[in-house]
């Protein structure tokens, strides 16, 4: 019966020599690896859940008073974009599993690319030729970004209304072009008009998805294109990968991988609550509430945004830079700046223009490491700045305080991190070094003695 | 008729339990290498499948049962055990149910001859251009001049050109304060150590111009600058509910509970923590707002409710390019 369908489909495609190579093609075994692997089923659970959430939510800011399931917001005037997330979350079968395993996704899939961008950093596996393949993953990770930050604001609750009024402050805030960028993007100024919503609405489910998709498409073809990386091994040299052949022994993992990835956020999506909308309420311009914070992978911004003095750049009464620009635009920009032009500056620097097929352990690059975890350390730095209300809530420390404190921290950890990892990295090599050599000497004094020649 | 039903049955249960020799053509070389049965391990993915179907009817079931308390909880449970038990026998297949092997092959490398066969195809085709510069000059220039054609339409998305609306408020001298429920505010009715939002009667309430904060300061703790002498009778205070940082709602007033700590009462936007100060005109004490808090004047009409005396002292919501330098507009 195999044998039908290869052949039909060669009789018809020319495809047996490609499914035969594709078949034995050779996966290098390395638990860090599956990183990408996990974002790539994210993703797939992101469109499939995401298309069945459009078969119910409704982009229209149209007002509606709300008769449905839920007691306490009947009688509650809200726009149809809220109404039908909190019919989605009460009223539609299985529609509170499915968009909550939709939001949980959402966030694992930015952990995953972050851990597999990580992995690819700090091992050097974005180095010739595979730096397109890298720059492809970096602009995967903002467009993710992006169509997160959408998915929440789309749903019109107190919550996703305050993200957009920051949005639409940071975007105002841009040099020279700001104001006129804003009221493009939103219609009209804040709240914007009625089109907005169908604006943000074609973006998350048709234009960033497809674009995530070519994208995420186009990277691992080139992965194939020019195989995997590995690390070194016995066999395993830069010009030989070593590893399992696609078939049979990556493909049942592969789908072991996706299988539990799935099960792990329908899960969470059942039995752990995330964004309950309806205790939020709807949004209004004059409302706000305390101790908002927005999801995970944007807590770097709101700590950023928080973190900064109160600098608007003027010169005489005439405002030139904003102060949401600092922490909104330039420091988000700084950090992919550095993602995007790594690779080039450190060819340029240490004039190594070779190919890369084997990976480095992190201390056998002490400079890179150091520099890497100084930039990790920054961004969470600020990130934990976007938690100190919380913690002044919690704990009782006084926010001003701890503030000032992370104005210092952010500059001074990062200088920290980078003498502490570069010599964490030298003394790990030094203590291979002493070990190879101890060896050495234990192995001759086990061995016997070489015979000496005896003169007669 | 039963025997043959019977004869049926017994040929279904061979096919199903019975074990395959192993088969192929033993003279053939193979791809796979050989391994050997490994019957426990068969069990394992049957019992998985097992689970797998179980949680899978599970779901079925109570996606049917109607009203059921706790629905969400026992769907991702059911869905989850069956994806779960499906990805474990995936993986017991992977590690015990077919041979691991251990491949190599040669990384791929470029492509020296074909780099240059297409480089030197590319520049033999266009061998009878003479013009060459001109031709590129005039071809940018069509390409160019189409992109731009085709990129106008989008303009027409929002009102690109003309900020003046950002200024924009419904506040003018005369126009009333009315509280959520629409009720005119009487100046009596505002209490100090209290914080009451109002929006102006008659017009949306969902624009940045539109809601205002308001407090009563007794007037010696009142340090407005001397332009704004009048502004706030019986020491009664207002601004823009718009923080002039990000355009969150300014939804937190900070009295003093502690004056040793809290030296003066201030409003702080829970987005990013700006605080201003209502007694100095909305200066800012903290965070990351780069601008006082926009002040409307206020005054108390004949039948002493809260009218604006004017628009505000600048323009509200976030800042952007040139903002400082705008006025605050009627709409």
């Amino acid at each position: 019966m195999i044998r039908g369908i290869v052949r039909y489909l060669d009789e018809r495609s020319g495809s047996a020599p490609l499914l035969r190579k594709g078949l034995r093609y050779v996966f290098p075994d390395h638990w860090s690896f599956l990183l990408g692997e996990v974002a790539l089923y994210c993703f797939v659970i992101l469109v499939a859940t995401g298309v069945y959430l459009t078969l119910f939510f409704d982009p229209s800011t149209a007002p509606t008073v709300y008769h449905g399931s839920y007691a306490p917001l009947r009688g509650v005037e809200m726009t149809q974009a809220y109404r039908s997330v909190v019919d989605i979350s009460f009223s539609v079968k299985a529609g509170l599993l499915i968009r909550q395993t939709h939001h949980w996704a959402a966030d694992v899939f930015v952990v995953s690319i972050v851990l597999h961008l990580l992995r690819v950093f700090f091992t050097g596996a974005y180095r010739k030729p595979r730096d397109l393949t890298y720059l492809i993953g970096v602009t995967m990770l903002v467009l993710a970004l992006l169509e997160g930050y959408l998915g929440y604001s789309l749903v019109d609750d107190l919550l996703s209304g305050m993200g957009l009024a920051i949005g639409y402050g940071v975007a105002l805030s841009i040099p020279v072009v700001g104001a006129n960028l804003a009221l493009l993007i939103w219609g009209a100024p804040f709240p914007g008009g009625a089109e907005f919503w169908s604006r943000m609405y074609i973006v998350h489910v048709l234009v960033l998805p497809v674009l995530i998709g070519t994208l995420l498409a186009a990277h691992l073809l080139l992965v194939a294109a020019r195989h995997h990386t590995q690390f070194r091994g016995p066999r395993a040299s830069e010009r030989r990968v070593v590893g399992i052949p696609a078939f049979p022994g990556q493909a049942p993992r592969s789908l072991a991988l996706a299988l539990f990835v799935a099960a792990v956020l329908v899960f969470l999506g059942g039995l752990v609550q995330i964004n309950p909308i309806w205790l939020w309420g709807p949004y209004h311009v004059a409302s706000a509430t305390n101790g908002a914070q927005p999801d995970w992978y944007l807590g770097w911004l709101i700590g950023a945004l928080r973190l900064m003095p109160a600098w608007d750049f003027t010169i005489g009464s005439h405002t030139l830079v904003p102060n949401p620009f600092w922490g909104g635009v330039l420091f988000p920009g700084v950090v992919f700046g550095f993602l995007y032009l790594w690779p080039w500056l450190e060819r340029r620097v240490t004039g190594q223009h070779g190919w890369f097929n084997l990976l480095d352990r992190p201390r056998d690059r002490p400079w890179r490491t150091a520099i890497g975890a100084a930039m990790v350390s920054w961004v969470l730095i600020v990130f934990l700045a976007g938690s100190a209300d919380r913690v002044a809530v919690t704990f009782g420390v006084g926010y001003a305080d701890q503030i000032w404190v992370y104005r210092v921290l952010v500059w001074v950890v990062p200088v920290v991190v980078l003498v502490v990892t570069r010599r964490i990295c030298g003394e790990l090599i030094a203590g291979e070094r002493v070990e190879a050599v101890r060896r050495r000497a234990e192995a001759e004094a086990a061995a016997p003695p070489p015979r000496s020649t005896i003169a007669d | 008729m039963i025997g043959r039903l019977k004869d049926l049955l017994v040929a279904l249960a061979v096919l199903l339990l019975g074990r395959r020799r192993p088969g192929g053509d033993p003279e053939a070389e193979r791809i796979v290498p050989p391994g050997s049965p490994d019957r426990r391990a068969e069990a394992w993915v049957l019992a998985l499948f097992g689970l797998a179907t179980a949680g899978s009817i599970a779901f079925l079931v109570v996606y049917a049962l109607d009203p059921l308390a706790h629905r969400t909880q026992l769907l991702g449970v059911a869905l989850g055990v069956a994806l779960a038990a499906l990805g474990a026998a995936c993986l017991v297949i992977a590690t015990r149910l077919v041979v691991t092997e251990e491949l190599e092959e040669p990384y791929p490398a470029e492509h020296v001859g074909d780099q240059d066969a297409v480089a030197q195809l590319v520049a033999e085709s266009g061998d009878r251009i003479t013009r060459r510069r001109l031709l590129t000059l005039g071809g940018a220039a069509a390409g160019g001049t189409l992109g731009l054609a085709l990129l106008a339409p989008a303009l027409a998305v929002g009102p690109v050109f003309d900020t003046d609306e950002l200024a924009k408020t419904p506040w003018r001298r005369g126009r009333a304060l009315v509280d959520e429920a629409g009720r005119r505010i009487a100046a009596d009715a505002i209490e100090e150590e209290a914080f009451y939002t109002a929006f102006p009667e008659g017009a949306d309430r969902e624009t940045v111009g539109a809601p205002l904060v308001v407090v009563r300061l007794s007037p010696d703790a009142l340090h407005l600058p001397p332009e704004r002498r009048g502004w706030a009778p019986e020491g009664i205070v207002a601004y823009s509910k718009i923080c002039t940082h990000a355009g969150c709602a300014i939804a937190l007033y900070r009295k003093p509970t502690f004056p040793a700590v809290e030296p003066r009462p201030a409003f702080v936007c829970p987005c990013h923590y700006s605080t201003f100060d209502p007694a100095t005109g909305g200066t800012v004490l903290f965070g990351p707002a780069g601008r006082a808090l926009p002040q409307l004047p206020l005054l108390v009409d004949r039948s002493g409710n809260l009218r604006a005396a004017g628009n505000f002292s600048g323009p509200v919501g976030p800042s952007w390019w040139g903002v400082r330098s705008r006025k605050a507009r009627g709409a």
